[in-house]
């Protein structure tokens, strides 16, 4: 299994919101969406990622993208994961059934959670760019996004 | 310093004139970025001190991981400012819990700085902006973490160093 590749279209997907709310692929259209699929709240490596892409989201925003951190964590753990970072990214729940929605974007790992994945989406729904972590102990920086955002505006 | 104007992929920085330098000219160049506040780079300052390596450190002071990652990096320029950088990193790195204004003017006083040129000079747009500069030249170039460690090769490891790593690099 390997990360959905640019050019194709995102399958449909349910995912939870923090509040409990159901976001899907619907509310990805008419913008340009960061994915950003990370293994576990509270694991050393998701700390670093999410507060590293923290620190330079203003400059996502001003590059017209919207970064979202999805994991198969439950919505309450996502939830106080967020608040102990400060982050604010949105975080969205891959849980119920579980895995399904990774699964679906190539990027859930034998063990039951997300690989360490970056997906950009474009307004149209379609894959413009995406990057899987060679293993998900490893952090992309925020420079492959930058990158990717080129290659998506391309 | 120039700093980079957006965060796209680039090769790090060579060493220039802002980069801090200890070590003999002659022993294998080791570019260290890393964060005051960083238990992993307290680690890795441990393993690597006093081993033959020329280390060039360099800031990766993320705002959002620690809120004194930054103005620990500029207290250490204003240190480097009075020629005391290395003693005051050494300072941070050996006393991690105490990262308090009154604590930096501690170690200010015991290596016999200037206490108020010091304060002025941490605040400034200068200092800043090379911690800034460095930080966003390292996010650049790849690195996302701290310790992260940039061989003579160019070879980036994350981390703290492993004994393996320095027996290869000072054997």
């Amino acid at each position: 299994m390997s990360v959905i590749e640019a050019g194709s279209e995102i399958p449909d997907f349910t995912l939870q919101t923090e509040d409990g709310e159901q976001f899907g692929k619907q509310d990805l259209l008419g913008q340009t969406s960061v994915l950003v699929f990370y293994p576990f709240a509270f694991s050393p490596v998701c700390n670093d990622q999410l507060t590293l892409y923290e620190e330079v989201l203003d400059e996502f925003t001003e590059r017209g993208a919207t970064l979202y951190a999805i994991s198969t964590d439950a919505r309450w753990s996502q939830a106080a994961f967020k608040e102990k970072l400060g982050s604010t990214v949105r975080q969205l729940s891959d849980f119920e059934p579980k895995g399904a929605m990774a699964k679906s974007f190539g990027v859930l790992h034998e063990g039951g959670f997300t690989q360490r994945a970056l997906v950009i989406v474009g307004p149209d729904g379609v894959v413009k760019w995406s990057y899987q972590a060679p293993s998900p102990g490893e952090l992309p920086g925020p420079n492959l996004i930058f990158d990717g955002l080129d290659a998506a505006a391309a | 310093m120039e700093e980079p104007n957006d965060l796209r992929s680039a090769p790090l920085p060579p060493i220039g004139a802002a980069d801090h330098l200890r070590g003999d000219a002659a022993w294998p160049l080791l570019i260290v970025y890393a964060d005051f506040t960083c238990p992993r780079c307290a680690l890795a300052h441990e393993r690597l001190r006093a081993k033959p390596l020329r280390i060039a450190f360099r800031h990766f002071a993320i705002a959002a991981k620690h809120p004194r990652a930054v103005p620990l990096a500029c207290a250490a320029e204003a240190a480097g400012a009075q020629g005391r950088f290395w003693e005051f990193h050494d300072a941070l790195f050996e006393d991690p819990a105490h990262t308090d204004d009154p604590h930096l003017w501690e170690h200010a006083k015991k290596l016999g700085l200037d206490l108020e040129r010091f304060e002025l000079d941490r605040r400034t747009e200068e200092v800043a902006g090379l911690v800034r500069a460095q930080t966003r030249g390292g996010m650049r170039g790849g690195v996302a973490v701290t310790p992260t460690l940039v061989l003579e090769d160019g070879t980036i490891s994350p981390g703290p160093p492993e004994p393996g790593l320095i027996e290869g690099l000072t054997k």
